[in-house]
């Protein structure tokens, strides 16, 4: 055993530096509580400091930092949305991803793989094509490709699926398309908020929140009440429990999404590799694991709770694709929460409550937006007005039957 | 395995039914405004505790009311729909 180990293990105190301090105290009040100590919220209190000069911020974490979607997705980064407004936001949140480590100064394993979005009818190559359109329109590399590039370029795969399926025709390539580790993303904005002055609050459970005349007066916890007008409810899939403390109306329906990853094995599979019409999503992490995703649970649930079916069906359509993977083992499997809308894009920005700023309806596209939800709701909540890249994800757009609706999400089958 | 009892063919698999979401009353399209009625449309309660919601079985064409609590998934009772006005 290293002695440096031994010396470490016999200490009383943690000796070794944190990511981030652990107040003891909330204090009476502050300018700014984020709730939620995801990615988002995380990025929200880096981007308050390090852009718009607001220190005196509070982040309430349930859990521990990390503990809902954002250790809980398959950590793909892409921007071929279908929709203008999607695509320029996720575009956004992929610049600022590739410039991530270096500017929070934090391995965070970024890696392009490039990104195959399989299609194996004639419709779903339809609706590839028109993504690739959009997304080059924009700038984005973006591009539909046959079966023969696709062998060349994953040369594992069953074009045909064994049968059991129909034939891969085509499929939309995304070279951006990238992994990240997403431990790292959290501990990243966590220290960078930390450095800019905010405050993490762990274990600490926000139970209602004070609005008086129609706006924001402050919030109570479990550990005391905090005076604050300016609150970021970055939860995700438990915001219809927070919106109801507000008397804010949303379309948020919560499904559980499950995931797996198998044992590592050596370095095969470079690409992403995503089937809409099986609902299967691949790619090989750096420790080489799979990391295996499919399609939400058919049907409404707050709940983190794994099932055998999934499992299974899943385990089914990987084996439809890579007939090889027969013999390989399941090593974990568990579930996040989607809290999904019915346009397929976020609920993001101002609300009719003066201070409350909502960020949510993240399911299944959470993670790659990280930075740029941060950034854009530091934005809003600094000047008070939506961010640009966000005005059409208000809340108010249900009202107004203004809909953006999002046909490249991971979740929607074509 | 999970299994949903239905009013009509007893305990069956979950598998073989189909979620129709909450049971929600619709107002009177004629009666309500704009924003009453784009509120029926898209917005949920989507809470954590007991739902009452619409469930199909699909191979015997039936369906019926479920009440289930969507924090843990245990399904309270099943019963088929009497006409009742939805609270």
């Amino acid at each position: 055993m290293p002695f440096r180990l031994l010396k470490f293990g016999l200490e009383k105190e943690y000796s070794e530096p944190r990511m981030f301090r652990s107040p003891a105290e909330l204090r009476d009040s502050y300018d700014v509580v984020i709730i939620g100590g995801g990615a988002h919220g995380l990025a929200a209190a880096h981007y308050l400091a390090a852009e718009h000069g607001i220190h005196d911020v509070a982040v309430l974490e349930q859990r521990y930092i990390g503990h809902g979607g954002t250790g809980r997705n398959t950590a793909i980064i892409r921007s071929n949305y279908l929709t203008e407004e999607g695509a320029r936001f996720y575009q956004f949140s992929v610049d600022l991803y590739r410039d991530l480590a270096r500017s929070l100064d934090f391995n965070l394993f970024y890696s392009e793989r490039g990104h195959f979005t399989l299609a194996h009818t004639p419709a779903s190559l339809r609706t590839q094509r028109w993504r690739a359109e959009v997304n080059k329109h924009l700038g984005i590399d973006s591009e539909v490709v046959g079966p023969e590039f696709i062998k060349k370029k994953i040369p594992e795969i069953d074009l045909n699926c064994g049968g059991h399926q129909p034939p891969i025709v085509g499929a939309l390539f995304h070279p951006p398309g990238a992994i990240a580790r997403h431990d790292a993303v959290a501990w990243a904005y966590a220290r960078g908020a930390d450095q800019g002055g905010a405050e993490i609050h762990q274990r600490t459970t926000v139970s209602d929140i004070e609005v008086v005349d129609g706006r924001v007066a402050g919030v109570h916890t479990d550990r005391g009440f905090i005076k604050t007008r300016k609150v970021i409810s970055a939860v995700a899939g438990w915001t219809t429990s927070i919106q109801r403390m507000v008397g804010l109306r949303t379309p948020l329906v919560v499904h559980p999404l499950q995931a797996m990853v198998t044992e590592p094995f050596k370095p095969w599979l470079d690409a992403i590799v995503v089937s809409a019409s099986l609902h299967t999503y691949v790619s090989q992490s750096s420790r080489g694991e799979l990391v295996t995703g499919a399609s939400l649970d058919p049907y409404e649930l707050i709940s983190m709770r794994s099932t055998l079916d999934f499992a299974e069906g899943l385990a089914g359509h990987m084996l439809d694709l890579f007939p090889f993977l027969g013999d390989v083992k399941v090593l974990r499997q568990w579930a996040g929460l989607c809290d999904m809308t019915p346009d397929f894009s976020p609920i993001m920005g101002t609300t009719p409550i003066e201070g409350f700023y909502i960020d949510a309806g993240w399911g299944t596209w959470g993670f790659k937006a990280s930075p740029v939800c941060g950034y854009t709701m530091a934005h809003t909540v600094a000047t008070g007005e939506d961010h640009p890249l966000i005005r059409a994800f208000n809340v108010s757009r249900f009202g107004a039957f203004d809909l953006v609706g999002e046909k490249g999400a991971a979740s929607v089958g074509h | 395995m999970k299994i949903l009892h239905c009013p009509i063919n007893g305990p069956r698999p979950i598998q073989e039914f189909s979620f129709g979401g909450a049971v929600r009353p619709m107002p009177d399209p004629q009666q309500v405004d704009d924003e009453a009625w784009a509120d029926y449309v898209f917005n949920r309660d989507g809470e954590q505790g007991i739902q009452r919601e619409w469930w199909y079985h699909i191979a015997s064409n039936t369906w019926f009311i479920a009440e289930r609590n969507i924090t843990s998934d245990q399904f309270i009772r099943t019963y088929l729909w009497n006409g009742e006005e939805a609270s």
